[in-house]
Order: C-alpha cells, then structure tokens, then sequence
C-alpha cells in the first residue's frame, strides 16, 4: 500500500508542540509500499525567504518569522523527509549579513538540505558568497533510483551583468520584479551543456527531478516569470519517460504540464504575488490547467505564504502545500489523465479565487 | 522643485488667461501640459512606490505590489472588514506603510501620498470603476 503524507500527521506534532510537550517525532514508523521500480519516499521544500537586512543585528521582523515557522514545521514532519530542498532568494539584496543570517534560520533543520540560487542571492556578487559558503550553482545526484538536477536558471547576457558601476547598483535593479532596467533569466549555453552531458550517462526510464529558480516555461516576462532559453532546456528534458520541474521565484501556485514535463511552483515564505493577470498593461501565459490560490488578504500576515511537502511515488510526484493562514492543497500528478491536478481545490468556487 | 514647477503651471494658467478668448476652450498645448504634470506626478509616485525609506525597514510597495497590481483603486471606497468602515484608497496605502514598511502615515494631502495615488491609478487606467467590490 502506497501511504502519503497527510495533513494531520503534521498538526499532530504541531499541537503537540504547542502544547510545550515533548514528542518523539520519530516514534511512528510507516512502511512505505512499492509502487513500482523506484521506491517511494518524501522531501521537503522551503523557498524564497527573501530575508532582508535593515540595519545592524536588525532583519525585517515579518520575513524572518515566515521562514522561521516553515523550519519549525518541517521539523515536525512525519515520516521524516529524505532531504529539504531550499529553492532560491534566501536573501533580499544578496548581502553577506541577509545570507548568513537566513543560514541561521535554517541551520534549525534536522535534514540534509539543498540549495538552489536565486537572482536575490546572485546579483549582488554573482553567487561568490554563496559558492563559497552555501552551495554549487549547479549540480546533479542521485536518489532512490531518481536523478536529482539542480540548475542556475536566473543567470542573463554578460552584456547586461557587466554594464553596472557596482554589483549593488545590478543587484538593486534585478531585486525589482517589475523593474523595466532589468533583464530576462536564462539557464545558458555553458550550463545547458552541462545539462546534456549530464543526462547523457541516466537511463530514459530514470525519473528526472529538475530544480530552478525560474519557471522554466514562459509565464510573463513583464516579472520574469519567465526562463529565455526554456524551449531548449526542455527538449533535452523530453526523452525521458517521466520529468518533473519544480521552481520558486514566483510566490503562488502554478502548475503545468508540457509533453512529458510536469512543472510545480513552491510557495515563498516571506510574501505572496499577485497573478500575472492582475497587471491589466501586459499580457501573460498563465498555465490554463492552474487553479489559482485566493487572492491574498494583508491583514493576515502569513496569508498565501508557506511551504510544501513532497511524495515521490513511482517517479511521480505530489506536492503538499502547507500554508499557515489557508486551507491545505495538494497538487498531484494524475497517472490517468497525465497531468498535475488539484481534485479538491478546482472544485470550489469563492469570490476570492476570482483574480481581477 | 515643486516649487518652480508650480510657478511655471501658474505662469502658463495666468498666460492661457490672458491670451485665449474664452474660459471654456484650452489648446493642444494646454493638454500637453497638463499631460506633462500628470505624468510628472506618476513618475514621483513610481519613485516613492519604490522608495526604501518610505517605511523603516527597507520594505517598498513594489515588493508586494509588482506594477501596482492586486491594489484595486478601481474598488475604492470600499468596505475593509479589518478597518470596521468604508475606506478611501490613501487610508489602505496607509494601513501599508504602517504594517509591512513599519513606516509613519503620510497626510492625505501629503505631496507624496498624491504621488503614489497617481502611480497606483495610473497602472489600473483603463480598468472599470467599480466602487466597493472586493
């Protein structure tokens, strides 16, 4: 039998937790059945925390508790995750003190986590601090017989990147989602090669798990929701029987499918964006399949922010969304129809889902 | 600054006065001008929109608020549950600096407050009225 995670399990702890008790997470032990060749198991997925340094030992109070509550949620997780994946802007303006400060917060986490790099983490220097402290740009591993790639997906022209007086002045222009000085993402010819020598050695029935930063599918340059190189990404991604990408960068739920590429959104931690479509000057390519989270409310701090557990089932995956201030959803690849899909979600029909 | 351009509005108000022969009628100039002002306004309020200082903290609206998008001025006045009243757009903007920018609220009138309700409403043009809708 094939057991998923469910939300109660982590409430469980939670209020445990709350309750000041001291819960040996570890205690129930699930057998995790054999859905196919590859055996099941789950990881973990925090991303965009965009902390941000206000001055001396001062960090913006609001990002630091929603990448706080996420550390201390994924700890309580049960069965424990393989391996938390962090997915990019970690910091706000790429500065030492936000970067070193974000490890601390995530220096809490009980699992061997992952690191993928966000334009907020790289324009600054161009990802030195963070190869040399935190991790390689991009990399690829192996798990329970999936292969695991992580790329450098928000990297641009050498023409753009060389053109400022300083990396703050680069960096400064790059942090503004919607700021017109800036420039579209791209993975890269270097690193597609990369890519291609890779995936050359993996089996075409090996599942490929594939984390950005960006979407690596065209949403809406207007915010760089949006890879410039995509098409060519994805072709070397498309002999391989079962493909999953999963990025961060945009702060909502998207999910899509293309061929045999399924791509997931993560949710941010700090704040939520709007819907391309709420920008009424400009036009977007929203995967038609997403149903959209609600609109966020402000008044709820941690409204349409979160983080996201993951089953990989037979190579497929399903993501579990815990998000503090809504209902739970879950995004799950549907073997049948061939498409990540959200069964209980779609069904609803509130004024808060209608975006405008 | 403000200042000398509001001189140079008043100078060419007085001009149009003195030399056009009607109240009612106004020129290409005229329009160019006005246009001019009003995009002077957006292009202050794009600024502030974007400016850390704005709060304490470091936070901009634009982080939250790409283009201005998901502000609605189009609703507003509106009914906001949490305030317990029927609001105007500045008093929301307000509630913003206050909370997320942990900033001092700005005067309604404030030249700055004018500006970021110019830049806002600027990126919803076109877009229907539609008072009080959430």
């Amino acid at each position: 039998m094939v057991k998923t995670l469910s939300r109660r399990s982590l409430i469980r702890g939670a209020s445990a937790l709350t309750a000041g008790g001291v819960l040996d997470l570890t205690l129930v032990k699930l057998a995790f059945g054999q859905g196919g060749p590859q055996p099941d198991f789950t990881f973990a997925y925090i991303s965009d925390s965009h902390i941000q340094h206000v001055k001396g030992a001062e960090f913006v109070r609001n990002w630091d508790r929603g990448l706080k509550r996420a550390v201390a949620e994924c700890n309580l997780l049960n069965p424990k995750p393989d391996f938390v994946v962090f997915g990019g802007d970690l910091a706000q303006l790429g500065k030492k003190s936000e970067l070193d400060h974000g490890l601390e917060l995530l220096s809490p986490l009980r699992y061997d986590v992952k690191y993928v790099l966000g334009e907020h983490d790289y324009y600054l220097d161009l990802g030195e601090y963070w190869a040399d402290k935190i991790s390689p740009h991009y990399y690829s591993w192996d798990h329970k017989g999936v292969h695991f790639i992580t790329l450098n997906s928000i990297v641009t022209h050498d023409e753009w990147t060389n053109k400022w007086s300083s990396g703050e002045e680069r960096m400064g222009v790059m942090a503004g989602l919607d700021d017109p000085r800036g420039s579209p993402f791209m993975v890269g010819a270097a690193q597609r090669q990369w890519l291609a020598d890779d995936l050359a050695k993996i089996p075409k029935s090996t599942p490929i798990v594939v984390f950005s930063h960006s979407p690596l599918q065209k949403i809406f340059k207007n915010w760089n929701f949006w890879t410039d190189d995509a098409e060519q990404v994805q072709a070397l991604l498309a002999p391989f029987d079962k493909v999953t990408v999963i990025y961060g960068h945009v702060h909502q739920i998207q999910y899509n499918q293309i061929g045999n590429i399924s791509f997931h959104s993560v949710m941010a931690t700090a704040w939520p964006w709007p819907y391309p479509e709420s920008y009424s000057q400009a036009e977007n390519y929203l995967p038609v399949m997403t149903v959209p989270m609600n609109r966020a409310d402000p008044f709820h701090e941690r409204d349409a922010t979160g983080w996201q557990f993951i089953d990989v089932q037979s190579g497929n995956l399903a993501l579990n969304f815990s998000l503090p201030d809504n209902s739970p959803r879950r995004v799950a690849f549907n073997p049948e129809t061939g498409m990540p899909e959200d069964s209980e979600f779609e069904t609803r029909s509130i004024p808060p889902q209608m975006h405008f | 600054m403000a200042k000398s351009k509001f001189a140079a509005v008043l100078a060419s108000i007085v001009g149009a006065w003195a030399f056009s022969a009607s109240a009612d009628e106004f020129t290409k100039e005229d329009l160019a001008l006005w246009k001019a002002e009003y995009m002077a306004a957006v292009d202050v309020g794009r600024g502030v929109f974007t400016d850390p200082a704005l709060g304490t903290n470091g936070v901009v609206c634009a982080q939250c608020h790409p283009n201005g998008s998901n502000i609605h001025p189009e609703t507003y006045p509106k009914f906001q549950k949490q305030l317990g009243q029927v609001v105007p757009l500045w008093v929301m903007i307000n509630w913003c600096i206050r909370n997320p920018l942990e900033g001092e609220e700005l005067a309604a009138d404030d030249p700055r407050m004018i500006a970021l309700l110019a830049y806002i409403t600027h990126e919803r043009r076109g877009v229907a009225l539609e008072p009080g809708k959430h």
